[in-house]
């Protein structure tokens, strides 16, 4: 126990030392939450807008501001001929077209039909989508509206069938994607900060050569590791608070779940990140390596495959799958649920159980290569 | 000028770092891979849940015929509301519905009558475009009982507005293929950024680049012999992408291969100056990886529009966007590659993407110059 003492000492000393390293352990995940709070956004919004009006009416007047209004698109070109609107999209200033065909004022006032054209660019397959789905709505609406009030006038206040969806949001009722990404930047955030740590800690102690010192100690090879790891929980937990903080005092997040459940399974994950990070450590010979490795080989794959901004339920079958060998994913299904739904451990225990077994393996795994890399 | 013999050593040195060059040229292969099938913003396959209220012939052909798409799929048939709680909160329904009591007599005597729809917000894009479908679903249904309302009233009144949506470029909607071109800035800016500057740092950490200094190479022959390696290795990357691109996901470059190329190069430009002027402010590999990665690799990946579009971003952030290199790089090769233009409705780009490459090259020119000479 004492020499476990000594060597948590030790590793604070050195962490304390290193002027940057302060700084990167407490204020970089702070700003990495913030930044990546507000660039990780699919929010669809300011779409450009190209607009032919051939018409000049009040009425297509009338439809361009109703797009307007909605605060989804704004105007960023007008063009004269329906070609134009097309150069609008092929030079990416404009992502929807609307093309209003001479006469639309005089039809659609006089019960005949006028043909109205939208064009997507579609290059931005989920931008356009959206876009588009609003465009409809908008226009739709609109038309709606036209028709009833023509039949009113004509059959003098007469009703007629109508179907009116009244859409409620759960969860999340402003639709905030923020909602959404920040809980899982806090989780990436603590998988990136603790993983690179610990490597990186490690291999810097064999790169200088001090590990041999610490190996003539007489401490245990399992006491040494426990001395090198604890800190970096402690780091850890540390983080958690921070990004924690930003999340719900920055940007309005809040925790519906209990906050002691999260810190629990926070600890559960950090022993997967800390076995990551031993695993890299003995795989790497220098500190470039390792930070290289846990970038590209780790970081990389666990993003894009963990749901963190691409929906699993998205992916093909056998990538499916795969998504089960990533630990982040089930951390992140716990953060949200706990964040935005604010369920607890009765919903939440196969992903809490899962992170166990992943954590258990894979430090065993690593603690058993790294004895066998000191033998 | 005598370039081979350091190209030549810069090249030895590099196929002797297995894992840098396992980097270098596997990881543009797994990244298309993974962004190729893995990623995708399509939302297909909505489960959704009714609670039918009414009961009538009339709402279940009105659900029927809302949920008879690949986009939203009748999964659930709930006896009252209570029951949504649980299957939205374990995520079995992402939608539900509840039709009241009183649908078909309304259908049939005329008058207005609200379906309530729940979504799970959760994930705020999966739920925007859900809401989306389900009330365009709806509107399109209140039309047409209307049209056929009217004609059985004998009224002579049309739909106002007929709505001809046309698609440009990508008109099945593919991700990937929006995606693709959007990894050439990414993967481009690792090979440039940050090898080039921990190449030079590394010559500067083992002292070698003192032996370099004092040999009779001159002080640019030095920084171009140690460019060109890189240079080589990212347009391999590039074209390699650009063939796997074609053959796994039909990615074809409709405009022409010559713009294509021209700006890949102007952009490798850019990033080996960037990479150049990290590797003189820093001291050592961490310090320059570290830098590389915040000023490189992060805005190619956050701030470039390559998985979020930028016009969402607050003002500052778009701000930053526009002073670096990546945003204009993948406007210009989306257009080249998906919309098949030429350099007109784009020149503006190219000329902001080669102000900044200039910027960036004589900055680094200027300050390894006065580094090497001293």
């Amino acid at each position: 126990m004492k020499s476990i003492k000594q060597m948590l000492i030790k590793e604070f000393l050195q962490i304390r030392r290193d002027r940057l390293m302060m700084p990167i352990i407490l204020v970089a995940p702070i700003i990495q939450v913030i930044l990546l709070g507000y660039a990780a956004t699919v929010d669809v919004r300011n779409i450009g807008l190209a607009v032919c009006d051939m018409d000049n009416s009040p009425d297509s007047r009338a439809l361009v501001t109703r797009f307007t209004n909605t605060g989804y698109f704004t105007v960023t070109g007008w063009a004269k001929e329906p070609d134009g609107v097309d150069e609008y999209l092929n030079a990416s200033e404009a992502v929807i077209g609307i093309v209003i065909p001479r006469g639309f004022g005089r039809d659609i006032s006089s019960g005949r039909t006028s043909t109205l054209q939208l064009i997507a660019d579609g290059a931005d397959a989920n931008t356009a989508n959206i876009s588009l789905n609003y465009a409809r709505q908008i226009t739709v609406g609109y038309s709606q509206g036209l028709l009833v009030e023509q039949v009113r006038r004509l059959g003098g206040g007469r009703q007629v069938p109508q179907i009116t969806p009244v859409t409620r949001v759960w969860y999340n009722p402003e639709l905030r994607s923020a909602n959404y990404m920040v809980p899982g930047v806090v989780a990436l955030i603590l998988m990136i900060i603790t993983t690179t740590f610990t490597s990186a800690s490690i291999v810097k102690e064999r790169e200088i050569g001090t590990m041999e010192q610490l190996l003539v100690t007489p401490m245990k090879p399992s006491q040494l590791l426990l001395g090198k790891l604890l800190p970096y929980v402690l780091i850890g937990l540390v983080d958690v608070l921070l990004t924690l903080g930003v999340a719900v005092n920055w940007f309005d997040i809040p925790l519906k779940g209990s906050v002691i459940t999260l810190f629990g399974l926070s600890g559960l994950f950090i022993l997967t990140t800390l076995g990551l990070g031993l695993f890299v450590s003995t795989i790497s010979h220098t500190q470039q390596q390792a930070m290289m490795t846990a970038q590209f080989f780790v970081f990389f794959p666990m993003i894009f495959l963990s749901g963190f901004t691409f929906p699993i339920e998205n992916m093909p079958a056998a990538i499916q799958v795969i998504t089960y060998l990533v630990p982040l994913r089930y951390f992140l299904e716990i953060i949200r649920g706990l964040f935005l739904k604010g369920v607890g451990m009765e919903t939440l225990w196969p992903e809490a159980l899962a992170l166990l077994v992943f954590g258990v393996t894979i430090l065993s795994l690593s603690v058993s290569r790294f004895q066998k890399r000191l033998a | 000028m005598n370039l081979a013999p350091i190209v030549r050593k810069e090249f030895r040195q590099i196929s002797r770092d297995r894992r840098a060059l396992g980097i270098l040229v596997f990881l543009p292969g797994l990244l298309l891979v993974l962004v190729g099938y893995a990623l995708n913003f399509d939302v297909k396959n909505l489960s959704v849940a009714v609670v039918d209220e009414d009961r009538s012939p009339e709402s279940r052909h009105f659900v029927q015929s809302l949920t008879g798409s690949e986009y939203l799929v009748h999964k659930w048939s709930l006896d009252d509301r209570s029951g949504i709680d649980r299957l939205l909160e374990e995520g079995e329904a992402q939608v539900a519905l509840v039709i009241p009591r009183g649908f078909a007599h309304a259908m049939i005597e005329g008058k207005s009558i609200q379906v309530q729809v729940i979504v799970d917000g959760a994930n705020a894009n999966t739920a925007a475009i859900a809401a989306g479908y389900v009330a365009l679903g709806i509107q399109d249904y209140s039309s047409r009982v209307l049209a056929q309302w009217l004609e059985r009233h004998g009224a002579h009144i049309l739909v106002p507005i007929d709505i001809r949506p046309r698609l440009l470029f990508n008109p099945e909607l593919k991700t990937a293929k929006y995606l693709v071109p959007g990894l050439f800035g990414l993967i481009l800016m690792l090979s440039t950024v940050i090898s080039t500057s921990l190449s030079v740092v590394r010559e500067k950490e083992l002292g070698t680049m003192e032996q370099l200094k004092t040999s009779p190479l001159k002080a640019y022959e030095i920084i171009i012999g140690k460019a060109v390696p890189y240079l080589g290795i990212a347009l391999l990357a590039a074209t390699l992408i650009l063939v796997l691109g074609w053959l796994m996901f039909d990615v074809s470059v409709r405009g022409s291969l010559l713009v294509l190329y021209v700006a890949i190069f102007i952009f490798l430009l850019a990033g080996l100056g960037q990479g150049l002027v990290i590797s003189s402010v820093a001291k050592n590999q961490q310090i320059a990886f570290f830098i590389s990665v915040f000023s490189s690799l992060l805005p190619a990946f956050l701030l470039s529009g390559f998985v979020f579009p930028l016009s969402s971003m607050p003002m500052i952030l778009q701000v930053i966007a526009n002073i670096l290199p990546t945003k204009y790089f993948l406007v210009i090769v989306r257009a080249v590659i998906l919309k098949g233009v030429g350099i007109g409705p784009v020149w503006d780009q190219f000329l902001a993407l080669s102000l900044f490459s200039a910027f960036a090259i004589g900055l680094s020119s200027i300050r390894l110059h006065r580094e090497l000479s001293s």
